[in-house]
C-alpha cells in the first residue's frame, strides 16, 4: 500500500472516531450510543493498524488486531448486556437539551483545534496533524461524562474519553509498547465489568441506574 | 458565449423540465411496490399536471396580490436555479453569474414565497404550515452554508462548474473526510429543504403533520399545477446539486454531441438512482416528531460545521 493511500485512509479513520463522538451525543437510546462507542473503538483500532503497517512493526499489528477485538466487540457486547438487564433502553432526558449539547460539542472541537495547533506545530507531519482531533474526541468523551446521567452513558463517556486519549497517543508517538497498550486495555474491561456488577446492584436497590439517585444518604 | 454553449444550456433546461415530474411519479411508484400496491404510471404526475393546467383558474376573495403571484415567482426562481447548475455538461446559460451561494438563496427565494402565500389568505392551516417550513428554512440554512463553504474549501472556488471540474481532475480528493461529512450534511438539508420524510410527508393531508401540503391548500386549478411541478422541479434539482457536487462523472466537459448525450445519461442514470434511494429510505422511516426537527438538523449543523473543521485540521 502507498503511503497516499494509508494516510488517507488514516484520516478517514481519525474522522470516522470524531464523528462517533457525536453521535453518541445526540442519540437517545443507549444502544445506538454503545454502537457509535463500537464502531469509535474499531476506527480508533484501525488508526492503529494503520500506523503498524506504515512502520512495519509486527508487535503493533498484534496490539491493533487485540484492541479491534476488545473496543469493537467485548466492551460493547458487555454494555449492552447491562441495558439489557437494566431494561432501560433510553437516556430520558440529559441535562440540556441536545441541540445545545451538540453545539457545546463543536465549540470543544474548536477549542481542540486551538490548543491541539501548538502539538502539530512541533512535528509537522501527515499523521501528527490528526493529533487535535485525538484531542477533541477526548473532550468530546468528557462532556458526554458530564452531561449524560445513567451509570451506561457514563462509562460510555469515560470510555471515550480513553479512546481520545489513545488516538493522540498512537498519532504522537510512534507506537506504545504492547504491554503499556494491552494493560491500559485490559484496565478498561475490568472498569466495565465492575459496573456490570454495580448497575445490576443499583437496580435492586433503586430499580433505575440514575446517578442523581446517589446524591443523598438514605438509612 | 458560443452558440453550442447555448444550446447546450438549453437543453439542460429542457431535460430537467422534462424529467422533473417523471422522477416525482418513479419515486411514488417505487414506494408502492415497496409497500405492495401497485401503484400509478410514473407518468402520471404529467397527467395531473396537464389535467390541472386545463381547468378554470380560482382565486379566493381573501387573496392580495402575493397569492397571485407566488406561483409565478416561484416557479420563476427554480427555473432559474435549474439553468445554473451544471447538469449535462460544466457549462450552463447562467452558470458565470451565479454561484453555490446564490443557488441557495434562489431556493431558499421559493420557500419564502410559498410560506407568504400561504399566510395571505389568512387560514389556520396555511399560517401553521408556513410558520412549519420557515422554523425548518431557517434552521437547515446554516447547515447548507456550511456545507457549501466545506465543499468551496477544497475546489478553492464557490462557482459550481469549478467545483464538479475539481472533482473530475482529482477523483481521490472525495474519499477525504470533510467532503464525507459535507456530504451528509447536504443529504439531510435536501430531505428537509424538499418536504421528504422523515421531515415532511409529501403524501398526507392529515392536518397535524403537513408542512408543505398545509400552505398550498388554498390553491387550485393551473396555480396548483405550478405550484406542485416547481415543488418537482425543486426535488430534481436537489438530487442534482448532490450529482454535481459529488458524483459528477459523466458529465460532458466538451461541447460534442456525443459527450453531451452521455452526459444527458449519465445525469438521468444518476438521478434517478438516488430518487430510487430516496424513495427506499422513506419506505423504512417514520416522521419525526415537529419538536425532534431541530434535533436533526443540528445534527446537520454539527456535520457540516465538522466538514469545515477537518478540513482545517488536515490541511
Amino acid at each position: 500500500m502507498s503511503d497516499g493511500t494509508l494516510f488517507r485512509l488514516l484520516e478517514l479513520a481519525v474522522g470516522l472516531s470524531l464523528v462517533c463522538g457525536f453521535v453518541a451525543l445526540w442519540r437517545r437510546g443507549l444502544v445506538s450510543i454503545i454502537r457509535a462507542l463500537a464502531v469509535q473503538g474499531a476506527a480508533v483500532a484501525s488508526v492503529a493498524l494503520l500506523l503498524g503497517i506504515h512502520e512495519g512493526q509486527v508487535q503493533a499489528l498484534v496490539a491493533a488486531v487485540l484492541l479491534l477485538v476488545l473496543k469493537a466487540i467485548v466492551i460493547p457486547r458487555v454494555l449492552i448486556g447491562v441495558v439489557g438487564r437494566t431494561v432501560e433502553y433510553r437516556e430520558i432526558e440529559p441535562l440540556i437539551n441536545i441541540p445545545t449539547l451538540l453545539l457545546a460539542g463543536a465549540v470543544t472541537t474548536a477549542i481542540a483545534y486551538l490548543a491541539g495547533r501548538h502539538l502539530t506545530a512541533l512535528a509537522p507531519g501527515p499523521v501528527t496533524q490528526a493529533v487535535p482531533i485525538g484531542m477533541a474526541v477526548m473532550l468530546l468523551g468528557f462532556l458526554l461524562l458530564v452531561f449524560r446521567r445513567k451509570a451506561v452513558t457514563q462509562v460510555v463517556g469515560f470510555l471515550m474519553l480513553e479512546n481520545g486519549v489513545a488516538l493522540v497517543a498512537f498519532l504522537t508517538t510512534a507506537g506504545l509498547p504492547l504491554v503499556i497498550e494491552l494493560g491500559a486495555a485490559l484496565d478498561l474491561l475490568l472498569v466495565v465489568l465492575v459496573l456490570q456488577v454495580l448497575a445490576g446492584r443499583m437496580v435492586r436497590q433503586f430499580g433505575a441506574t440514575d446517578l442523581n439517585q446517589l446524591m443523598e444518604l438514605r438509612d | 458565449m458560443t452558440p453550442a454553449a447555448v444550446a447546450i444550456g438549453m437543453l439542460q433546461v429542457v431535460v430537467l423540465v422534462a424529467v422533473a415530474p417523471v422522477l416525482a411519479g418513479v419515486m411514488r411508484t417505487i414506494r408502492s411496490r415497496l409497500e405492495g400496491r401497485q401503484g400509478p404510471s410514473p407518468l402520471q404526475p404529467w397527467r395531473d399536471l396537464r389535467k390541472l393546467l386545463r381547468k378554470e383558474r380560482l382565486i379566493t376573495q381573501q387573496a392580495s396580490w402575493v397569492f397571485v403571484l407566488a406561483p409565478l415567482v416561484l416557479v420563476a426562481s427554480t427555473l432559474t436555479v435549474a439553468a445554473v447548475i451544471p447538469t449535462v455538461a460544466t457549462t450552463t446559460l447562467l452558470g458565470d453569474a451565479v454561484d453555490l451561494i446564490g443557488v441557495v438563496y434562489l431556493l431558499l427565494t421559493g420557500t419564502v414565497v410559498l410560506a407568504l402565500a400561504g399566510l395571505d389568505t389568512g387560514t389556520a392551516f396555511g399560517g401553521m404550515g408556513s410558520s412549519r417550513a420557515m422554523t425548518i428554512a431557517a434552521l437547515a440554512e446554516p447547515a447548507a452554508l456550511l456545507a457549501i463553504f466545506a465543499v468551496s474549501l477544497r475546489a478553492g472556488s464557490s462557482s459550481l462548474a469549478a467545483i464538479a471540474e475539481t472533482t473530475l481532475s482529482d477523483p481521490v480528493g472525495l474519499a477525504s473526510p470533510e467532503t464525507l461529512l459535507a456530504f451528509g450534511a447536504v443529504a439531510v438539508v435536501t430531505l428537509a429543504e424538499s418536504g421528504r420524510l422523515p421531515i415532511d410527508n409529501p403524501s398526507t393531508h392529515l392536518e397535524l403533520t403537513m408542512i408543505h401540503e398545509a400552505m398550498i391548500l388554498e390553491y387550485a386549478g393551473p396555480d396548483l399545477g405550478l405550484v406542485e411541478f416547481a415543488a418537482q422541479l425543486r426535488l430534481t434539482l436537489f438530487l442534482t446539486l448532490i450529482c454535481t457536487l459529488f458524483i459528477p462523472w459523466g458529465m460532458a466537459t466538451t461541447a460534442t454531441a456525443a459527450a453531451v448525450g452521455i452526459g444527458v445519461a449519465a445525469w438521468l442514470v444518476k438521478v434517478l438512482l438516488l430518487g430510487a434511494a430516496v424513495a427506499i429510505l422513506e419506505v423504512g422511516l417514520a416522521k419525526v416528531r415537529l419538536f425532534r426537527v431541530p434535533e436533526l438538523l443540528a445534527a446537520a449543523f454539527i456535520l457540516s460545521f465538522l466538514a469545515v473543521v477537518v478540513s482545517f485540521f488536515l490541511q
